[in-house]
C-alpha cells in the first residue's frame, strides 16, 4: 500500500507549475477573456513540448503512455492557473479513447498530431449539450445514436453559446453523419462512452481540486494583508473559521480524486462509484471554497478588476460539468442501495 | 501509488478476522455504566489473551510489532466484525504512545504490561471547572515534597470519562505557579485510590454514568510518576493530544463500518415499503453519509503513507479531528432522519429498531465535536498552523 505520487511524478508536476506560472499567469487568462479565440497557440506548444498534451498517448506514436494517477498532478496545476486550454478534452478523454477504441488507421491519422500538439481535439457525449473549444478543434469526438463518431473541425456548424467564465469558449455543434469517420459501435461504443464520461469527471475534479487550492491561497494572503480595526483581518476567528472550513473540504476530497485516477489506471472494480465520489466532492469542496473565498475578499473580490473571478466561474462551470454533484451522489446512492 | 496490500497483510488480515467472528460479544451493554464497564473489561482480557489488545505494540510489552497499515487493518475487521468500543483506549491509544515516546525504561515496564492486559484501566485528567478549551488556564496544583520524594496534588479535574470506573488518570497539574501559562506544568499518573482522592460519577448526555469529577486533597504522588520531566507537562500533553486528534484514536473503521449499517438499514427499509417517500427522500443523503466515512477512509490512507516515510501531519491531525466528529454526527443523524418517529426511541422500548443504538449512537457522536478541543479549537489551529493566519 503505498497512496501517494512518485518523486517522479511530483517533479513532473513541478516543472508544469513552473512553465505554467511563468506562461499562463492572471493576465493570462485575463488576455484570453478579451481575445477573439480566446486561445494561445504557443502556450499550447510549451505544454506539448514538455510532453504534456501527449502524456496519455502511446509512446509508438509520439506520446509518454502515461496513466490517469500521472495525469491528475498537472491537471491539478492546470485548475491552478485556471489554464485557457483545452487539456482536459485532448490529454484526459480523446487520446486514450481513439487509442485503445478506434480503428487502427483513424487512430494513426490523429494520435500523432494530437501528442505532438499540432492537432487540437475536444469532445461531445449524449446529455452533455455544449462543447468547448470547437472554435479551435481539428477534431471533434462525438456520441451520436449510440455509436462514436470523429468529425473533422471543417465539417462541424457552430453557434457559440456564452459561458459565465469568459476564458471558457462553449458551442452548439451540428454535424452530419455522411461527413463522419466511425470510431465504434454498439457495446464496444458504449464502453468507450462510459470510460470516456469517467475520465473527463475525474479531470474536471483534479482541475476543481487546483482551482480551490488557489483560490485559498489568494484568500490567505488577502486576508493576511488587508487591515481593518488595526489588525489584519486574518487573525478575527470568523474569518479563520471561513478558510478552515474551505481547507477541510479540499482536504477530504483530494484523496477521493485520487482514488478514482487509481481506479481509472488499474480497471478497478467498483469504477463508476469511485468516479462519482470524486467528482462529487470536488464539487462540493469548490462550491464551498468559492464562497468562502469571495466572502473573505470582501467587495474586492465581487468586482471583475480582482483575479479571483477567473477562478470562482471556473469553479462554477466544472461544478456543473460532466456531471453535478448531485447527479454523481445519485449515482453513488444508486450503486449502494438498489 | 498502490492501493493493494502485501499477501503477508492480507494474511494477517485473514488471521484477525477469523478471531475476531469467532470471539466478538455482540449485544454488550454499555461500557460506560457500572455493569457493561465490568463485561467490557472481560472482553479486553480475552483480546489480550490472544494478544490482539495492542497489537502494533511491541511483543514485550504484549503486543504484536504490527505495522501501521496491520494496524488498520486490524481496526477495520474489528469494526466490521461488530466489535464494541474499547474502554481501554485512553490507556492504550492516548497514554501509552505519550509513554513510548517520553517514558522511562522503568515506566514502559511498569504501565504498558497492564495497560495491555486490562489490568490497569486509564482516563484522562485535563479539564478543570474553570479550564476547558483554555487547557493551559488549569489550577490544580502540586507542590514538591522534597523529604517524601514526590508532590503534594490540590484541585479538581472534570468531565473524565469513565473516570468512576478506572484506577488510574493521568493528566496535567501545575508544579511552577509563577511561570508563564504553557510552562511550569508537570505530566502526572495518579492512582485513583491514593488517599485524598474523591471521584463523583456525572450522568451523560446519554444517561451512562460514564463521567466523573476527580478531587485532590492532599494526594502523594511519588517523583516516579512524572512522565517527560518536571515543568515540561505542555509538550507531553500535546503529544497526547495530537494522538487524540489523529487518527490512533479514530480509526476509519469504526466509521466505515457504521456507514455500512446505514446503507443496510436504508435497505432494509425500502424493503418494509413503508413511508417510501422518506425513504426515497434519503437516498442522497445517506450516499453522502457513507462517503463521507470512505473519504476519512482514504485521507487515513495518505497520511499513513506519508507517516511510513517519516512525513507526520502536524497541524493537519486537527482537520482529521474535525472531520471525524462531524461526519459521526451526520451519519447518525441521517439514520435518525431515516427512522422518523421511531427515531425517539431508546433502549428498551418495544417499538425501537434496533433496539434505540442509532440514538444512542447519536448522542454518543455530540461528543465528538467539543471532546479532544473543540472543533472551534481546531479550526482557529487549522487556520493558524496549516495556512498561516495571524494569532493576533
Amino acid at each position: 500500500m503505498r497512496f501517494a505520487f512518485t518523486d517522479d511524478q511530483l517533479m513532473f508536476r513541478d516543472a508544469v507549475a513552473d512553465l505554467l506560472s511563468n506562461e499562463c499567469p492572471p493576465e493570462k487568462v485575463r488576455w484570453s477573456w478579451n481575445d477573439d479565440t480566446g486561445r494561445d497557440p504557443q502556450l499550447w506548444a510549451a505544454l506539448a513540448a514538455m510532453g504534456v498534451v501527449g502524456l496519455t498517448a502511446p509512446e509508438n506514436s509520439g506520446g509518454l503512455g502515461m496513466n490517469e494517477v500521472d495525469l491528475l498532478p498537472i491537471l491539478t496545476e492546470a485548475g491552478r492557473a485556471a489554464l485557457p486550454a483545452p487539456l482536459l478534452e485532448t490529454t484526459a478523454v480523446v487520446i486514450p479513447m481513439l487509442a485503445e477504441s478506434a480503428p487502427d488507421a483513424l487512430a494513426a491519422t490523429w494520435l500523432p498530431g494530437l501528442s505532438d500538439g499540432s492537432v487540437i481535439a475536444t469532445v461531445s457525449l449524449e446529455g452533455q449539450p455544449f462543447v468547448s473549444d470547437a472554435h479551435i478543434a481539428d477534431l471533434l469526438v462525438a456520441e451520436r445514436g449510440g455509436s462514436l463518431f470523429a468529425v473533422t473541425g471543417d465539417k462541424l456548424r457552430l453557434t457559440p453559446q456564452t459561458s459565465v467564465d469568459g476564458a471558457r469558449r462553449l458551442f452548439t455543434a451540428e454535424w452530419d453523419e455522411a461527413d463522419a469517420e466511425l470510431i465504434a459501435s454498439g457495446d464496444a461504443a458504449a464502453a468507450a462512452v462510459a470510460l470516456a464520461f469517467n475520465r473527463g469527471a475525474v479531470a474536471a475534479a483534479a482541475e476543481l481540486i487546483g482551482l480551490a487550492e488557489r483560490m485559498i491561497a489568494m484568500t490567505v494572503e488577502y486576508v493576511v494583508a488587508r487591515q481593518q480595526f488595526g489588525v489584519a483581518i486574518g487573525s478575527f476567528q470568523a474569518v479563520k473559521h471561513h478558510l478552515a472550513d474551505a481547507e477541510l473540504k479540499v482536504s477530504f476530497a483530494r484523496p477521493m480524486v485520487w482514488n478514482a485516477a487509481y481506479a481509472l489506471a488499474n480497471g478497478e472494480p467498483d469504477l463508476d462509484r469511485s468516479v462519482s465520489m470524486a467528482k462529487c466532492f470536488a464539487s462540493d469542496a469548490a462550491e464551498v471554497v468559492a464562497r468562502k473565498a469571495l466572502q473573505c475578499h470582501g467587495a474586492i473580490g465581487y468586482t471583475t478588476e480582482h483575479d479571483l473571478h477567473f477562478w470562482l466561474k471556473r469553479s462554477w462551470a466544472l461544478c456543473a460539468s460532466w456531471g453535478d454533484a448531485s447527479w454523481h451522489r445519485r449515482r453513488v446512492a444508486a450503486s449502494l442501495l438498489d | 501509488m498502490d492501493m493493494r496490500f502485501t499477501e503477508a497483510e492480507e494474511a494477517f488480515r485473514a488471521e484477525a478476522r477469523a478471531w475476531l467472528e469467532a470471539n466478538v460479544p455482540h449485544g454488550l451493554p454499555s461500557g460506560d455504566t457500572h455493569e457493561g464497564f465490568a463485561l467490557h473489561v472481560e472482553w479486553e482480557k480475552k483480546l489480550f489473551a490472544d494478544r490482539w489488545s495492542v497489537v502494533s505494540w511491541p511483543e514485550e510489552y504484549g503486543g504484536r510489532g504490527a505495522s501501521l497499515w496491520e494496524w488498520l487493518i486490524f481496526e477495520e475487521e474489528y469494526y466490521r466484525a461488530g466489535g464494541p468500543q474499547r474502554v481501554t483506549q485512553n490507556g492504550i491509544f492516548l497514554l501509552a504512545p505519550t509513554i513510548f515516546e517520553f517514558g522511562t525504561e522503568e515506566q514502559k515496564a511498569q504501565f504498558l504490561p497492564r495497560m495491555a492486559a486490562a489490568e490497569d484501566l486509564w482516563c484522562q485528567g485535563w479539564s478543570e471547572p474553570d479550564a476547558g478549551s483554555d487547557l493551559a488556564g488549569i489550577k490544580s496544583r502540586a507542590v514538591r515534597d522534597d523529604a517524601a520524594g514526590g508532590w503534594v496534588i490540590n484541585g479538581q479535574k472534570t468531565w473524565t470519562t469513565r473516570g468512576a470506573f478506572c484506577n488510574w488518570v493521568f493528566g496535567l497539574f501545575r508544579t511552577d505557579p509563577d511561570a508563564a501559562r504553557h510552562s511550569g506544568m508537570t505530566y502526572l499518573m495518579v492512582p485513583l485510590d491514593a488517599p485524598g482522592v474523591t471521584v463523583r460519577g456525572v450522568e451523560r448526555l446519554d444517561g451512562d454514568e460514564g463521567f466523573a469529577e476527580v478531587f485532590f486533597d492532599d494526594v502523594f504522588v511519588a517523583d516516579d510518576l512524572v512522565l517527560g520531566g518536571v515543568n515540561n507537562g505542555w509538550a507531553v500533553a500535546m503529544a497526547t493530544a495530537s494522538s487524540e486528534r489523529g487518527l490512533t484514536l479514530r480509526s476509519p473503521g469504526r466509521f466505515c463500518a457504521a456507514a455500512d449499517r446505514l446503507v443496510e438499514l436504508h435497505r432494509r427499509l425500502a424493503a418494509t415499503g413503508e413511508h417510501p417517500e422518506r425513504v426515497a427522500s434519503l437516498r442522497e443523503a445517506v450516499a453522502q453519509a457513507w462517503m463521507e466515512a470512505e473519504a476519512y477512509r482514504l485521507a487515513t490512507l495518505a497520511d499513513v503513507s506519508g507517516l511510513v516515510e517519516g512525513r507526520s501531519q502536524g497541524a493537519r491531525s486537527s482537520l482529521t479531528k474535525i472531520y471525524w466528529s462531524e461526519l459521526d454526527v451526520n451519519l447518525n443523524e441521517t439514520a435518525l432522519r431515516l427512522l422518523g418517529p421511531a427515531g425517539e426511541l431508546i433502549e428498551g422500548s418495544a417499538g425501537a429498531i434496533d433496539d434505540g443504538a442509532w440514538m444512542k449512537a447519536f448522542e454518543f457522536s455530540l461528543s465528538g465535536p467539543i471532546y479532544a478541543g473543540t472543533n472551534e479549537i481546531q479550526r482557529n489551529v487549522v487556520a493558524e498552523r496549516v495556512l498561516g493566519l495571524p494569532r493576533k
